[in-house]
């Protein structure tokens, strides 16, 4: 498995730093369309529970999705540091993240990160790495993944 | 020179000549003295052999050519026109079709060269033949004016027909020691004053030497009376590539190709003149006998087709949506200013500049609107071909009446439309007409007629698909559903006429007892029906036995912003497109019955349905139960069903935004709107709640 990132070898990427409850994940910049506060979400009637509702990004109508209730933590408590981090992947709409707060922007060598150690946690499927930042470990989050419905 | 940014220009164009020519082939049917609408066929013929060449399609080309020597045979009523001949123009056109499709397909025309249509073609002229001799110049000429741009395509000046006058002008140059050369330049299909880039050209010219004779024209060339390219005989002292360089350096000018006029073409041909055999030769006897007239011709052709591609511009459906995304984006900032307004002090100057606004925003709304709007007639023009095409295949006589064709929907719309509609005539033609003896025992005229009758009704347009056949047999119907094990045969016998003649839009269901070639492989109606949806548009069928059927499509004018009635359902805000919408009510709540299990309510006669919306949205109400209810009566076709709401805001118009594939799962809600506070409102489908 850590073949697999071997072909990024000593290949530095940047990741943006957020925290659900206790544990820190990052997400890849190059995703990262914009980082807005907590606004007014409209509900949508009848759709999975994650997906929170719709909100108004600058005239566009962008649905925003709980990684929490995704990674069946239990339901987001909105405080001042609550973050909606809007992901753009290739061939997919924008989509909106609600996170607890964003840290820092952190840059990670490819190379030394690591997938041991994943088997046993319950968020497996959305994380594909770990990566190391000083003491502080981070688990890199798998957008595909998560963003899968 | 690389055609390939000409692609799309080549295939609007082409298509646009192509329907022409069905068109008037389907009137020269009808009327087969029509001197216009013969020399109608002989220009869109000859337009397209002249694209098609120069495109380098030479299949195309070669096609094309044969079929304007046909025409312009008739033109000089050497061929009549007869059935046979009607058959295989329109054979010829169903081959054009084919071309066109390949190429924007894979941008080549394929490899059919449709040999069989060709020897027919030469097989009318040959028998023909014998008629022929009296006017044989004329129409020979013809054929080679046209043919000229094909063996040369991008050097069209040397097609250029010198007078009397030019010619002496010409020797009188020659002897003076200059240069004479022809020349063509090509405008930029983009530029947008042909006028005054043909003037730099002249006046580039000038420079070094003079010119002769154009082709157009120079006053027409200078009153912008050419399509993107016209040619010169000049005469200079410079040498030809200096010359074209020059002409070349003027911005907006794609290109310019140019030669030594020979004069030895022109002699060659004063030799050829007696032989009268010589395609050469009688092109240039006809324009030394008729001097004046060829080139007159000439310019009438272009005035003709010409003054159109001045009078509108062709422009990107993409840029279109930009701009139609920015007056949303305005109209929601329209919208906010409104309603801060009414919060804020009454402040008269203020007010005044909202509502001004207000109406501006409104008048720029419309306008981006009529800008995309076109008329279905680019759509429902190949019908009547279909028709006529249809009756023959199936041996049945039938007529395609057609009115509203000048009826404008969104390009989206139209675009889409074509389809169903053709589903819907065959559908007439195959199933609904009878066979001519079940007609004449009918006391019916023989020959069935179907009618396309397109009109504007409020913010949507109808069209309506109606035929006098046998309509539908809903016991057959019925029967049917039974079989395929739709229906128990108790349901089957309780359901109601109408709810009958619904299966037929479910999938794979087809009543014809065979499978035909024109329909009855039950995909059809489904795919009607889901295509109309899928433009938020409906489709409606009425349907007497033995008397006909009537398909009714209604669509909505544009897809992009919309009048809605603002509601309130348990503190969420949702907006019903007020097309939908009937009347509002007011209830007791004593007034509700249950009838079967469902809740309804009893108004004016009419027995309607309820459906409370907090239980379909999923949220508490927040209306107090024992006050009364507003009801927002919907329709949908003939159906009625009323909506339990909270709160009514009031009437608002709204830009309609897409959720995203991501989110929008729950099919009664169509899109959402942000209001003018910012937050977003979704949209109720009410159609869907049905």
């Amino acid at each position: 498995m850590a073949n697999e990132l071997s072909t990024n070898f000593s290949e530095i990427i940047q990741f943006i730093v957020i925290n659900i409850g206790d544990e820190q994940y990052g997400i890849d910049i190059k995703y990262i369309d914009n980082i807005v506060r907590m606004q007014n979400i409209t509900r949508v009637p009848k759709v999975p529970c994650y997906l929170k509702g719709v909100i108004n990004l600058r005239g566009e109508v962008i649905p925003v999705m709980s990684l929490r209730l995704k990674m069946d933590l239990e339901d987001d408590e909105i405080t001042k540091d609550t973050r909606i981090i809007i992901i753009k992947l290739d061939q997919h709409e924008p989509i909106g993240i609600i996170v607890d707060s964003v840290r820092e922007v952190v840059n990670i060598d490819m190379s030394l990160v690591e997938k041991v150690g994943l088997e046993n946690r319950d968020d497996t499927s959305y994380v594909q790495g770990i990566g190391k930042q000083g003491e502080a470990l981070i688990s890199l989050l798998d957008l595909n993944a998560v963003l899968q419905e | 020179m690389d055609v390939s940014q000409y692609l799309d220009i080549f295939l609007d164009e082409a298509k646009e000549h192509l329907q022409n020519l069905n068109t008037q082939v389907l009137e020269l049917e009808q009327d087969s003295e029509n001197m216009d609408t013969i020399n109608e066929i002989f220009r869109a013929a000859h337009s397209l052999k002249g694209m098609a060449g120069t495109m380098g399609y030479k299949r195309m080309q070669t096609l094309t050519h044969d079929m304007e020597n046909v025409f312009s045979e008739v033109r000089t009523g050497n061929i009549k026109v007869n059935a046979g001949m009607i058959d295989v123009l329109f054979q010829c056109l169903d081959a054009l079709e084919e071309y066109i499709g390949n190429i924007q397909d894979s941008a080549d025309e394929g490899e059919n060269d449709n040999e069989h249509l060709i020897k027919e073609l030469n097989h009318i002229l040959e028998t023909m033949g014998g008629e022929e001799a009296p006017s044989a110049e004329a129409p020979a000429a013809e054929s080679t004016v046209a043919e000229a741009p094909a063996d040369n395509a991008m050097e069209k000046w040397s097609q250029i027909e010198l007078k009397a006058d030019d010619k002496k002008r010409v020797e009188e140059a020659a002897a003076a020691g200059k240069n004479i050369y022809g020349v063509t330049v090509y405008v930029q299909e983009s530029c947008l004053l042909k006028a005054a880039r043909a003037f730099l050209v002249f006046k580039a010219i000038e420079e070094s030497g003079e010119i002769i004779c154009a082709n157009p024209a120079v006053q027409d060339i200078e009153d912008e009376r050419f399509g993107f390219d016209f040619s010169l005989i000049i005469s200079s002292d410079a040498e030809l590539d200096k010359v074209l360089k020059s002409i070349k350096e003027i911005s907006e000018i794609a290109d310019a190709f140019g030669g030594v006029y020979e004069e030895e073409v022109a002699e060659e041909t004063e030799e050829g003149e007696d032989a009268g055999q010589e395609i050469v030769a009688v092109k240039n006897e006809v324009a030394k006998k008729e001097p004046a007239s060829a080139p007159s011709k000439n310019t009438e052709k272009k005035s003709g087709n010409k003054p159109q591609v001045n009078r509108t511009v062709r422009v990107d459906i993409e840029k279109l949506n930009v701009l139609m995304n920015l007056v949303s984006e305005l109209i929601i900032a329209k919208n906010s200013l409104v309603s801060s307004a009414t919060t804020t002090e009454n402040n008269q100057a203020f007010n005044e500049q909202i509502e001004y606004l207000e109406s501006v925003t409104t008048n720029l709304h419309e306008s981006v609107m009529k800008v995309r709007m076109v008329p279905i007639e680019s759509v429902v023009n190949k019908f009547p071909r279909m028709i006529r095409d249809l009756s023959k295949q199936l041996g049945k006589q039938m007529e395609l009446y057609m009115s509203g064709e000048e009826t404008e929907l969104d390009r989206t719309v139209v675009d889409e439309i074509g389809d169903p509609l053709m589903h819907l005539l065959r559908n007439s033609a195959d199933h609904g007409l009878e066979s001519a003896e079940v007609r004449m025992e009918r006391g019916k005229p023989v020959s069935g007629s179907i009618f396309l009758d397109a009109y504007q009704e409020g913010n949507n347009v109808v069209i309506e698909v109606r035929d006098d056949g046998n309509g539908i047999d809903t016991e057959k119907v019925r029967q049917k559903a039974i079989d395929r094990g739709i229906m128990t045969p108790e349901q089957a016998a309780a359901a109601s006429d109408d709810e009958i003649i619904s299966l037929l839009f479910l999938p794979s269901f087809s009543t014809a007892k065979q499978v035909s070639d024109v329909s009855g492989r039950g995909v059809g109606l489904d795919v009607v029906k889901s295509k109309i949806e899928a433009l938020s548009g409906e489709v409606e069928v009425k349907t007497k036995l033995g008397e006909g059927t009537t398909f009714t499509v209604r669509l909505p004018l544009t897809l992009a912003i919309i009048q809605a009635l603002m509601v309130v359902v348990g503190n969420e805000k949702y907006a019903i497109s007020l097309g939908n919408i009937q009347t509002i009510e007011d209830i007791e709540p004593g007034e509700i019955k249950t009838v079967q299990s469902r809740e309804v309510i009893h108004l004016r006669g009419t027995v309607i349905p309820i459906i409370r919306l907090e239980n379909v949205l999923d949220v508490e109400s927040t209306r107090n139960p024992e006050e009364n209810m507003v009801v927002v009566i919907v329709k949908k076709g003939d159906k009625l069903a009323g909506l339990v709401i909270d709160e009514l805001i009031g009437q608002q118009e709204i830009v309609i935004k897409s959720m995203g594939k991501y989110i929008n799962k729950c099919k009664f809600i169509s899109g959402a709107t942000i209001l003018g506070d910012g937050e977003i409102a979704l949209i109720l489908d009410a159609n869907a709640l049905f």
